[in-house]
């Protein structure tokens, strides 16, 4: 399992630079944090935004929506980075439950491991996630693109709409269960489908597919170890000539 | 949602600062839980022919000195007390299950928080930063112990829903979740004699697993037969006067983080309870993966 370890918090802040602005959490408050981010960085020319002891509180640099690049040194709790825009957020530890949950674009990057729900109903964007994802990642996935270095719990991608999962570890039970149109390429065992969910062969576009995602989140696998997963669509219409038993 | 809190140290000379590491994780998860939080806190055994019992009197004024006459003229034996506002711990060589009885039939305003060797047992209503004010717990010692915050969604905010739940003797758990069964465990408890205290889910479990290291079973064994048994979410976390367990149900809704370094393994519901920590940054941090059973021993 990935365990990455946080920045020490004696770690001396990045020499000041008018572009750059620091933030330590065990003394700067989350609200003004998250309110600089928001209203007043693009404002004051600020593209950098470093952030120091997160020590897992909720929310850090969440609703970003402008092209920042944020860094958190450190361990991040719920919703961190969630319903980005056009920022580029790096966490450079592990992520509570729901990251990047509901992001539109830019960029959410996890150096360490991800809870649960990581990358829900994200419309776009990259998430990547070095170490493992919990239960549920990218559920009702609506088409971003998530990147995850290690494996996923269970009921990974259920009901994702649009959007690609690549996932170069294990897969736990119900991967893909009620997929729509969202694709996963998953590179270990997978210990179980989920409804309507199949293995499909790997055509010329899936490899470049997975080719460019992981070479966007710095990974360095071959394609051709991938499978495709995507839905057998099978629930898409009601069948009246099934027995109705669930 | 709730939060809980574990913590077992491995070195004997941080026995001594147990209850002041833990009192900033307990305090860390208040927005988990804001009514009510207890704590239970295993200490060296009292001895092999002892037992210590914890007692709680909550808004009733009970004259402690008066209450151990009392008890001393029905049941035999040296009794000693260390009060503390509106708990005390009774050590008595008695049978500890007679005390009870005449504590439940005598002195029914005063309640049994627990039964044991090691275990001592604090809960009550309130913000956990004032429970943790009102008993001392920073002061207190001990090899390992189990803590919960409250926020109740299935039963009444009173001292006696609040957990740690106890049954039997030196055995605790608390509960993040809810069990969506808790009338049919009880159902088939109660004809086995089992009876209960109040209408929690939690107290289902808890006297479920009680009762199965009663006929046999070790807490492992315990366990996995409630992931067929107790049905709904939760994460559990156990001691015994030996060990520390964590579970999670197979959805794993409830969360838990795990922090182990070669001086203490420490549980929370969420990393920032654990930010604080010596070493926190050297420590192995994981998740507790869904339907695996976790546990450390002293």
């Amino acid at each position: 399992m990935a365990n990455l370890k946080p920045t020490p918090r004696t770690t001396p802040a990045p020499a000041a630079a008018a572009h750059a602005r620091q933030f330590d959490l065990a003394r700067d408050s989350l609200r003004d944090l998250n309110a600089f981010l928001h209203r007043r960085a693009a404002a004051e020319g600020v593209t950098l935004v470093q952030i120091s002891n997160p020590d897992g509180a909720h929310s850090i640099a969440c609703g970003l929506n402008s092209a920042l690049d944020v860094h958190i040194h450190g361990h991040v709790g719920y919703y961190a980075a969630g319903m980005n825009k056009s920022a580029s957020v790096t966490v450079h530890g592990n992520a509570g439950p729901g990251v990047a949950e509901n992001m539109m674009s830019g960029r959410v990057h996890i150096r360490g491991f991800a809870s649960t729900a990581a990358g829900a109903s994200a419309h776009g964007g990259l998430l990547i996630i070095d170490g493992d994802a919990s239960l549920r990642c990218g559920i009702s996935l609506k088409g971003g693109d998530i990147v995850v270095g290690g494996g996923v719990g269970s009921f990974s991608a259920f009901m994702a709409q649009a959007g690609r999962m690549v996932i170069c570890g294990d897969a736990e039970d119900a991967l893909g269960d009620s997929l729509y149109e969202a694709v996963i390429y998953v590179r270990g065992k997978v210990r179980s489908l989920g409804a309507d969910a199949r293995f499909e062969p790997m055509t010329d576009a899936d490899r470049a597919t997975v080719t460019d995602l992981l070479a966007l989140s710095g990974m360095d696998h071959d394609a051709a170890e991938f499978k495709r997963v995507a839905s057998a669509r099978s629930l898409y219409h009601w069948n009246a000539d099934t027995d109705q038993e669930y | 949602m709730c939060g809980i809190v574990g913590l077992l140290v491995k070195r004997p000379a941080l026995r001594e600062r147990l209850g002041a590491l833990m009192v900033p994780m307990m305090v860390g998860m208040t927005e988990r839980g804001p009514d009510s939080a207890g704590l239970a806190v295993y200490t060296a055994p009292v001895g092999e022919s002892r037992h210590k019992l914890s007692l709680y009197a909550g808004q009733h004024a009970v004259d402690w000195s008066e209450l151990l006459r009392r008890l001393s003229q029905h049941i035999g034996g040296v009794h000693e007390i260390a009060v503390n506002g509106n708990h005390a711990v009774l050590t008595s060589a008695a049978d500890p299950d007679g005390i009870a009885a005449w504590i439940g039939h005598d002195a029914p305003e005063v309640a049994v928080l627990s039964v044991g060797q090691s275990i001592d047992l604090y809960k009550d209503v309130g913000a956990p930063a004032d429970i943790a004010e009102r008993y001392g717990f920073k002061h207190l010692r001990g090899s390992h112990l189990v803590g919960h915050t409250r926020m109740a969604t299935e039963s009444a905010v009173t001292p006696a829903h609040a957990h740690p739940f106890t049954a039997g003797r030196d055995f605790c758990l608390v509960h993040n979740g809810s069990l969506s069964n808790p009338h049919l465990v009880r159902k088939k408890l109660e004809p086995l004699g089992i009876t209960f205290e109040t209408d929690n889910d939690t107290e289902a479990a808890c006297r479920f697993f009680e009762w199965r290291l009663r006929e046999g079973d070790d807490l492992k064994t315990a366990v996995t037969r409630g992931f067929s048994e107790l049905d709904g979410f939760y994460t559990f976390l156990m001691g015994t006067d030996r060990e520390l367990l964590i579970v999670r149900d197979a959805f794993a809704c409830k969360p838990a983080v795990v922090a182990e370094t070669d001086d203490y393994v420490a549980i929370a519901s969420e990393f920032r309870s654990l930010a604080h920590l010596p070493d926190i940054s050297q420590a192995a941090l994981f998740e507790p993966k869904p339907e695996e059973i976790y546990s450390w021993r002293i």
